[in-house]
């Protein structure tokens, strides 16, 4: 009756549902963790250039430069379910020819265990910041945001908006030298 | 071993046969209503896909669980809950896995994004097929919601070794057919 393959066979399945159990379990007792919390996101340098989009329809599109500081603290986000952090900031601001544009300047991970005590001083953007036509010169109201897609060891992926954003102009005028 | 299962199967008259392929069957049957199911209930064509590459690493590795939704009226926003979307490009067989780079939402509410793989450093363009630089709604698979690690390697051992996966089925299938209650 206890051959060696049921004996096999009741190990394998017993291991198999206590380790789905423990994921499950996991899972559940970080249901319910708030992973808001404060940042502060501010620029440096905003220029705006016209240029032709070589990467993408070759049309000449409007440019955005911007160097920002950053700083947020997010070392209490990482509990035992937390793998990875991925940091994105985004521009979101409104044109004539579209009514929702967003676009990712910049992104970070951080993985558990590493500094995720962030301090920068006038970042460069990480991404090119092209408009999808000449919307940016003179924009009175684009919003910078930061959020973090948590990466977890086994349940949701969920993505967190920052507390705290910021709001910039861009400048009336192109400017035509190197930036 | 083997004799045994042979023994067992002679052992077996016609009716405990009969009720054994039936249960197959109905075992086959359920696997398809949970699977037609959660389709219907995520609202995506694949609502549960195995990462296939390491584009998205270190946050996916190969052979980790993806659960999708695909619920027509969400928004596909960069910011808003997720951003981690699995589409299709003509030409390719397999879905790819990515986050959406930037994206613009027309007033007639039509929506064009760029991804880009995290562990890739250009974005997807490359990967597009020729000619096609943005991707729109309908090539949407579903946005990743739920993630379990290796569970998948299950299937790609079986697509990479076929014998694997007949062994596999072959074992089932005996072990069904033979077992008795």
């Amino acid at each position: 009756m206890h051959s060696f393959l049921s004996r096999g066979n009741a190990i394998l399945a017993y291991t198999l549902s206590v380790l789905s159990f423990l994921t499950f379990v996991c899972f559940l007792s970080t249901v319910l963790v708030d992973s808001r919390t404060g940042v502060d996101i501010n620029t440096v340098k905003i220029v705006v250039k016209n240029v032709p989009d070589y990467s993408a329809s070759r049309e000449e599109n409007d440019l955005g430069f911007i160097t920002f500081d950053l700083q947020a603290n997010l070392t209490k986000i990482f509990n035992w379910n937390v793998k990875q952090l991925f940091l994105y900031l985004t521009a979101e601001y409104i044109t004539p020819s579209n009514v929702l544009n967003q676009v990712v300047l910049w992104d970070r991970i951080i993985l558990r265990g590493e500094n995720a005590d962030l301090k920068f001083k006038n970042m460069n953007t990480k991404y090119y910041f092209w408009d999808d036509g000449k919307g940016l010169k003179g924009h009175k109201n684009i919003t910078l945001s930061l959020h973090w897609n948590i990466i977890p060891n086994a349940g949701r992926l969920l993505t967190v908006p920052a507390i705290g954003q910021h709001t910039f102009k861009f400048p009336e005028e192109y400017t035509v030298n190197r930036v | 071993m083997i004799q045994d299962a042979i023994n067992d199967l002679k052992r077996l008259n016609k009716r405990q046969f009969l009720y054994q392929v039936l249960s197959f069957g109905m075992i086959v049957s359920s696997a398809l209503m949970i699977w037609k199911g959660l389709m219907v209930l995520t609202g995506s064509e694949s609502p549960i896909v195995v990462v296939l590459s390491g584009s998205m690493e270190p946050a996916f590795h190969r052979g980790d669980l993806l659960f999708l939704t695909n619920y027509r009226n969400e928004p596909y926003l960069v910011n808003v809950d997720l951003d981690i979307v699995v589409f299709k490009v003509e030409g390719r067989d397999i879905p790819i896995v990515h986050r959406v780079l930037k994206l613009h939402e027309k007033e007639d509410g039509s929506v064009k994004f760029l991804t880009k793989g995290d562990n890739n450093s250009v974005d997807d363009r490359g990967l597009y097929a020729p000619g096609q630089l943005w991707l729109t709604k309908n090539d949407v698979v579903g946005r990743a919601r739920g993630f379990l690690p290796y569970v998948g390697m299950v299937t790609i051992y079986m697509n990479e070794y076929p014998k694997f996966k007949y062994g596999v089925l072959a074992c089932l299938g005996l072990y069904v057919l033979v077992h008795r209650e």
